[in-house]
């Protein structure tokens, strides 16, 4: 299957979008890496480049913003959500402002950097903002759609990018609208809810359990925050069981706002994610999918767990 | 409105402010006194004087200037002003910090009109502040910002950075005002954290700085004259205040940074207003 880069995807799409002159972007220096670096070779105006200063780069991004702006930031996962938290939250969060955050180079993703630099804590410090939306797109593809369905959407989004080339997994044309999740496999024993790396993982973990006859259905929860619960409870119907997978902390990520949605219901839940520790550094990226068990074989086992 | 011809309006316009603050920290309720009464007489001058089309009417009207109280606390100075302005009623005041009124405690732009960014969480209006300064440049703008800072505040990592950018940026659209009046919310500067020659330290980070006595019209009038004259640099206007000013048994004393006035307090306030009223 094609992969394909979604922080390259990110760089084109802001120069698609930046043909509106609301759009201006910012930087903390790490603009060659989340490719915000083409948005400056076309609009070298509308691009800020504030040094290694990520507070003092939100709470300009909010004044932008305020000014009418459609103001986005980027830097590393870690760089974009936890370093600037209470900018995030004092700033953009509570006056509900359009800047649109990028945590690029997400999860364990920047794998030779290790630990500081590989974020298993993002998507819950930004989901328990409220007014926050956070999105995790599973490929290069979803990563423009989103981008330009954030030009009509009123409020903050935090976007989560893996470094990793991803396997182009959706449309190129099909449109992104927000809050929705998507189907991307039939199967009526156990639903697996992921999002980005972990749901082609878990697409290969539906091949593994087909093995064992086994139907596994497979759901890209690319919008964690707003989720759709209707959709939730739509893709539980007629299933055994529940598993989520993502490359976060399983405290206060993507399967705990699947638990929290569904604390009314008797399903079974299982959570493939990471054990609540840090990252290392690894020479490869899949070196450390393996030693966090995020691989299709720990979802597949987790899944036989549930069932059994 | 030529400026100097102004000073006794803006002078009376400052005792007004004052005043509203008063009413708006009756026995029984707690508000920032000290560091909103500092920095009244600038906001007189601010308010009443430079800021161009302000509308009540038209609270967001693109064209007007823009202020942002980066010491967010002190924000019963800007309901002081901005009521005299007609942006919310009288009665307002007194619902100030209540669970219905439009007066927060900390300023919040989608309940009153007039203000312009959240703060509250010290260190982040600078940046507020210079990010709005960028989008005026980028829409060929004429309007101003300018922002607010306490001197306690100053010990905020993230001013610094702001302090940065805003050079880099040649944000001569952007005032700073520093309400330079030595006491934070536990004890003075110098007790709690000193930070030594501010002018200077702005200075060395490339701003056009002007010192002043932060409670004479006509010095704040000069400097925000100095300031807007000035291009390719943002202006850092070091306001010597005193906290607490105008009410002496409250004047330079931390204990009014947030305080309940009693009773004869309270009376002793609204005899201060009246008798600054006589003498103006």
């Amino acid at each position: 299957m094609k992969t394909s880069s979604l922080r390259k995807a990110y760089g084109e799409a802001l120069v698609e979008i930046g043909k509106d002159e609301r759009v201006v972007a910012l930087e903390a220096d790490l603009g060659k890496s989340t490719m915000s670096v083409y948005f400056q070779e076309e609009y070298p105006e509308r691009y800020f480049q504030m040094g290694i200063a990520e507070q003092n780069m939100l709470s300009t991004a909010a004044g932008l913003a305020l000014g009418g702006k459609v103001a986005f930031a980027s830097s590393f996962a870690v760089f974009s959500s936890g370093r600037p938290y209470d900018q995030i939250r004092s700033s953009i969060a509570i006056p509900n402002l359009k800047v649109l955050i990028c945590g690029s180079s997400a999860g364990l993703s920047d794998f030779g950097d290790g630990k500081t630099h590989q974020s298993i804590d993002d998507i819950g410090i930004m989901r328990v903002l409220p007014h926050m939306s956070v999105l995790c797109p599973v490929d290069a593809n979803e990563t423009k759609q989103m981008m330009r369905a954030m030009m009509d959407h009123e409020g903050p989004v935090y976007l989560r990018l893996s470094r990793a080339d991803l396997p182009e997994l959706t449309d190129a044309e099909e449109p992104y609208v927000f809050g929705q999740m998507k189907k991307m496999r039939e199967g009526d024993d156990v639903v697996i809810f992921a999002c980005g790396t972990m749901v082609s993982q878990s697409l290969k973990a539906a091949e593994l359990l087909k093995g064992k006859n086994i139907e596994a259905r497979v759901v890209n929860l690319s919008s964690i925050k707003p989720l759709n619960i209707e959709q939730l409870k739509e893709n539980i119907k007629g299933v055994k069981a529940v598993v989520t997978a993502e490359e976060h902390n399983v405290y206060c990520g993507m399967g705990s706002a699947v638990a929290e949605a569904l604390c009314d219901s008797t399903m079974k839940i299982g959570m493939v994610g990471v054990q609540d520790s840090y990252g290392t550094s690894a020479k490869k990226y899949e070196e450390l999918l393996e030693k966090y068990h995020l691989t299709e074989v720990d979802i597949a086992n987790k899944v036989l767990e549930v069932l059994a | 409105m030529e400026s100097k011809n102004n000073v006794k309006y803006l002078k009376e316009r400052a005792i007004q402010i004052r005043s509203n603050i008063i009413e708006m920290i009756p026995p029984g309720k707690v508000g920032h006194l000290g560091g909103s009464s500092s920095i009244a007489d600038v906001l007189s001058v601010l308010y009443f004087e430079r800021m161009k089309n302000l509308d009540p009417k038209n609270p967001k009207d693109p064209k007007r200037d823009r202020l942002i109280f980066s010491k967010g606390h002190a924000v019963l100075a800007q309901y002081a002003a901005l009521v005299e302005l007609d942006y919310f009623g009288r009665e307002e005041l007194a619902k100030v910090k209540t669970l219905n009124g439009t007066l927060q405690g900390h300023p919040d732009i989608d309940k009153t009109p007039g203000l312009e960014a959240v703060t509250g969480s010290l260190g982040q209006g600078l940046s507020v502040s210079s990010g709005m300064a960028m989008a005026l440049k980028l829409d060929k703008s004429d309007s101003k910002v300018f922002c607010v800072c306490g001197d306690g505040e100053l010990s905020e990592g993230q001013i610094w950075e702001a302090a940065m950018s805003s050079v880099n940026y040649k944000l001569d659209n952007l005032c700073l005002i520093v309400d330079r009046n030595t006491v934070q919310a536990s004890g003075t500067c110098e007790e709690i954290f000193p930070i030594q020659n501010i002018g200077k330290r702005f200075e060395a980070f490339g701003w056009n700085v002007i010192e002043i006595d932060g409670h004479s019209i006509e010095a704040i009038q000069d400097a925000i004259k100095a300031a807007d004259e000035k291009k390719g640099l943002p202006t850092a206007i070091i306001a010597n205040t005193i906290k607490g000013k105008g009410f002496p048994f409250a004047e330079g004393k931390c204990q009014y940074h947030n305080a309940s006035l009693t009773e004869e307090q309270y009376k002793e306030c609204l005899e201060c207003i009246e008798k600054m009223r006589e003498e103006l």
